[in-house]
């Protein structure tokens, strides 16, 4: 399926309820409020003491309203509902997720929710959701990788259908930057160093990266008037022409400008730590880090030789170190 | 070049709330409290006000802030994205609506928990999702993750081409604080800083040092344009916008041009101050005092030469000697500045600059017919020059 295939499929799911209204398998009661209460941390007695909560505005007790979804969850056979749904119904939200994730984008990540409560629920209370996919985003760049958003929104409805609360709730079906390594995790290992933060990558970066994976620093040049340009860019400023390929730079250049980090410290990178901004030979400049010069030593106009390193098991960058003499 | 808005509108209030490390409320009540005393200060009511702006990155909606300050309808709302540079953006956006009668009040704020929020020393992080995010990818992997590590970057060229010294920035810092011992709404109210305290002070990102870098502010600030007709009908004396511009220039990049040829100066604030210049009809000999935007030391020096005081590459000489305090030839962010005052994304700079007008400022120069203001510095920018209205 190419993208404008599966961009139309997508927009197909817009508006669509994900499958039949979902009633709780136990009407709202006193002995999962109390479960809440204790595993939240939350004494308020409107919840948990009859007598307390008979004197409050409540007139008796009420249930935490963020526990509105509770009361419609499936429970564990959540687990098997893929098992399920071939037999009884379609679950569109599980139809979505699969076709995406049949298109490349595998990885799933919830980005964030929100709810909002109509009335407070008491013991006795029945709760049925309706869930609606609400939007569906275009192709999106994001730090963890390109992929799209997927909105739903669920009304929580009492059998007589009045309204309890609602909630939103988006997640990221995303293809990730780089595979995970294929080697099992080995549990005795040490727990992982923090590495350094990964490039957020789109269309306009991706290529070069993967040439830097590839062991090569790459150069975009415009294919109509050569030009040269870094950071790349999608169209040529020089003479407006989108066709582009790359050079691949030899790495030697001088050192423009430096700073050498020291504060705030970020996990994954040690302080001090030199930056420094390159003119590389060919003609355009290059931030990367410096190797192998104490900070004090580091000079402006500096010879310095790009090499493609390995950072962690995942990551390559190019690191500076300084020239051979003679080169 | 278009003379269209000199004079067309003034700055008839100013508010501001405390400046804190943890202001303990949220940013919608910052920018309300900032609002209204605004409002009073210019003796105006809610009812009157019926235009809004503020910055893209201010997490208080125009609406929010109407109903929640009492204005009512709304004919002018909008917004000015690069951080700090759109500190005189936002005005110049107040100044169009009054000019052309699309507003005839409009109201800009910036309020934000900065220190006890979200902090941009904290620096970009792999949880953004921006339209810009492409664009850190040539940074972020490398570690030059903050605005100090972003400004040393051309720091170094500058002092590696100028001569310029640690000692010549801390020449900036000690200047500004000179003022900021005088203020009573600044951090460093009362606390002196001498240049030996900066040049033993830790390194942030060699070249700069901790006193190098504005102080992260809780805080909200807020002015009042309207039209000088209207303006002239007010109790308290406002302050006529006379010049006002917006700049990006060539290859401009957010805080990173590192690409340009020349790196050691400010091509987008050259254009500010031609624009300011050329509309106002004056010329850097006619401002008397200036508020420049103070978030690290070495871009004062930068715009000194943008804005023509001195020769590129001298703004290190034209400090010497107190160039920059009460008596010298510049009195300059009498208020202390963002580096000693509050970091307020320029705002409390601009309130500053009306107040220099006005003669009521706590350190006030003798002679106060025009003062510049400037926005944030390596963003895309803004600036203005302030005059009296007579
Ligand atoms: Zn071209």
């Amino acid at each position: 399926m190419d993208k404008p295939e599966l961009e139309a499929t997508l927009r197909g799911f817009v508006g669509r309820e994900t499958g039949p209204p979902v009633e709780g398998p136990d009407p709202v009661n006193e002995v999962m409020i109390r479960h809440w209460c204790e595993a939240m941390g939350d004494a308020n007695p409107v919840y948990t003491d009859r007598d307390a909560a008979a004197a409050s505005v409540h007139g008796g007790l009420v249930a935490p309203p963020t526990m509105l979804q509770a009361w419609s969850m499936r429970g564990l056979a959540m687990a098997d509902l893929r098992q399920q749904q071939d037999e009884t119904h379609s679950d569109q939200q599980l139809a979505l997720h699969e076709l995406l994730t049949q298109a490349g984008f595998p990885s799933v990540v919830a980005t964030n929710s929100e709810q909002g409560y109509t009335r407070y629920l008491r013991p006795g209370d029945r709760v049925i959701s309706h869930t609606v996919v609400e939007a569906i985003s275009g192709e999106k760049a994001t730090a963890l990788g390109i992929g799209y958003f997927l909105d739903t929104r669920t009304i929580f409805r009492d059998p007589a259908g009045d309204e309890l609360g609602w909630m939103t709730f988006r997640v990221l079906k995303f293809k990730p930057h780089a595979q995970p390594a294929a080697a099992a995790p080995d549990p005795a290992a040490a727990p992982a160093k923090p590495r350094r933060l990964r490039p957020p990558l789109g269309h306009d970066n991706q290529w070069w990266w993967d040439g830097i994976a590839a062991g090569e620093l790459r150069i975009q040049r415009c294919r109509d008037c050569g030009t040269l340009r870094h950071p790349p860019r999608p169209m040529c400023g020089r003479c407006q022409s989108i066709a582009w390929d790359w050079v691949v730079s030899r790495g030697a250049g001088a050192i423009h400008s430096y700073v050498v980090l020291h504060h705030p410290p970020v996990p994954g990178y040690e302080v001090p730590l030199p930056v420094v901004l390159v003119d590389l030979d060919e003609g355009t400049r290059l931030v990367a880090n410096l190797a192998g010069r104490k900070p004090a030593e580091i000079r402006i106009g500096m010879r310095v030789q790009a090499r493609i390193e390995a950072m962690d098991e995942e990551m390559k960058l190019p690191v500076f170190h300084p020239a051979e003499s003679g080169s | 070049m278009t003379t269209a808005l000199r004079d067309r509108a003034a700055i008839v209030g100013i508010g501001q709330t405390e400046f804190s490390k943890h202001s303990g409320r949220s940013e919608l009540q910052l920018a309300c409290e900032a609002v209204k005393a605004a409002l009073d200060d210019a003796g105006l009511s809610p009812a009157d006000v019926d235009g809004l702006t503020t910055f893209t990155m201010d997490s208080n909606d125009e609406i929010e802030v109407a109903r929640a300050v009492g204005i009512g309808d709304l004919t002018f709302f909008s917004r000015v994205p690069y951080g700090g540079g759109a500190a005189i953006g936002v005005l110049q956006q107040a100044v169009m609506a009054v000019a052309t009668g699309v507003a005839e009040t409009v109201v800009v704020y910036r309020a934000f928990n900065e220190r006890s929020g979200r902090r941009y020393s904290a620096g970009i992080s792999e949880g953004i999702v921006t339209a810009d995010l492409i664009h850190w990818s040539w940074y972020l992997p490398f570690g030059l993750l903050t605005p100090a590590s972003w400004v040393a970057m051309f720091a170094q060229r500058y002092m590696h081409e100028t001569g310029c010294t640690s000692r010549d920035l801390a020449q900036v810092a000690v200047s500004t604080r000179k003022h900021a011992i005088n203020n009573p709404a600044a951090f460093f109210h009362g606390v002196p800083l001498t240049i030996d305290e900066h040049q033993a002070s830790r390194w942030i990102a060699e070249p700069l040092r901790l006193f190098d870098c504005c102080q992260e502010s809780d805080g909200g600030c807020a002015q009042v344009v309207t039209t000088l007709e209207r303006a002239r009908d007010l109790e308290r004396r406002g302050a006529v916008i006379r010049g006002i511009g917006q700049a990006a220039a060539a290859d401009q990049e957010n805080m990173t041009s590192f690409y340009r040829p020349d790196i050691t100066f400010l091509p987008e604030m050259d254009l500010v101050a031609k624009q300011v210049y050329e509309m106002s009809g004056l010329g850097p000999d006619d401002v008397d005092a200036a508020i420049l935007y103070d978030a690290f030391t070495p871009i004062v020096l930068w715009q000194l030469e943008s804005f023509g005081f001195c020769g590129r590459g001298e703004g290190k000489d034209f400090i010497r000697d107190g160039a920059l305090e009460l008596g010298g030839r510049l009195p300059c962010n009498t208020h202390g500045g963002q580096l000693s005052e509050a970091y307020i994304h320029g705002m409390n700079g601009v309130n500053e600059g009306v107040r220099l007008i006005r003669g009521t400022s706590v350190n006030q120069p003798a002679k106060h017919d025009h003062v510049l203001v400037t926005a944030g510095v390596g963003v895309p920018t803004s600036g203005m020059i302030l005059g009296k209205l007579d």
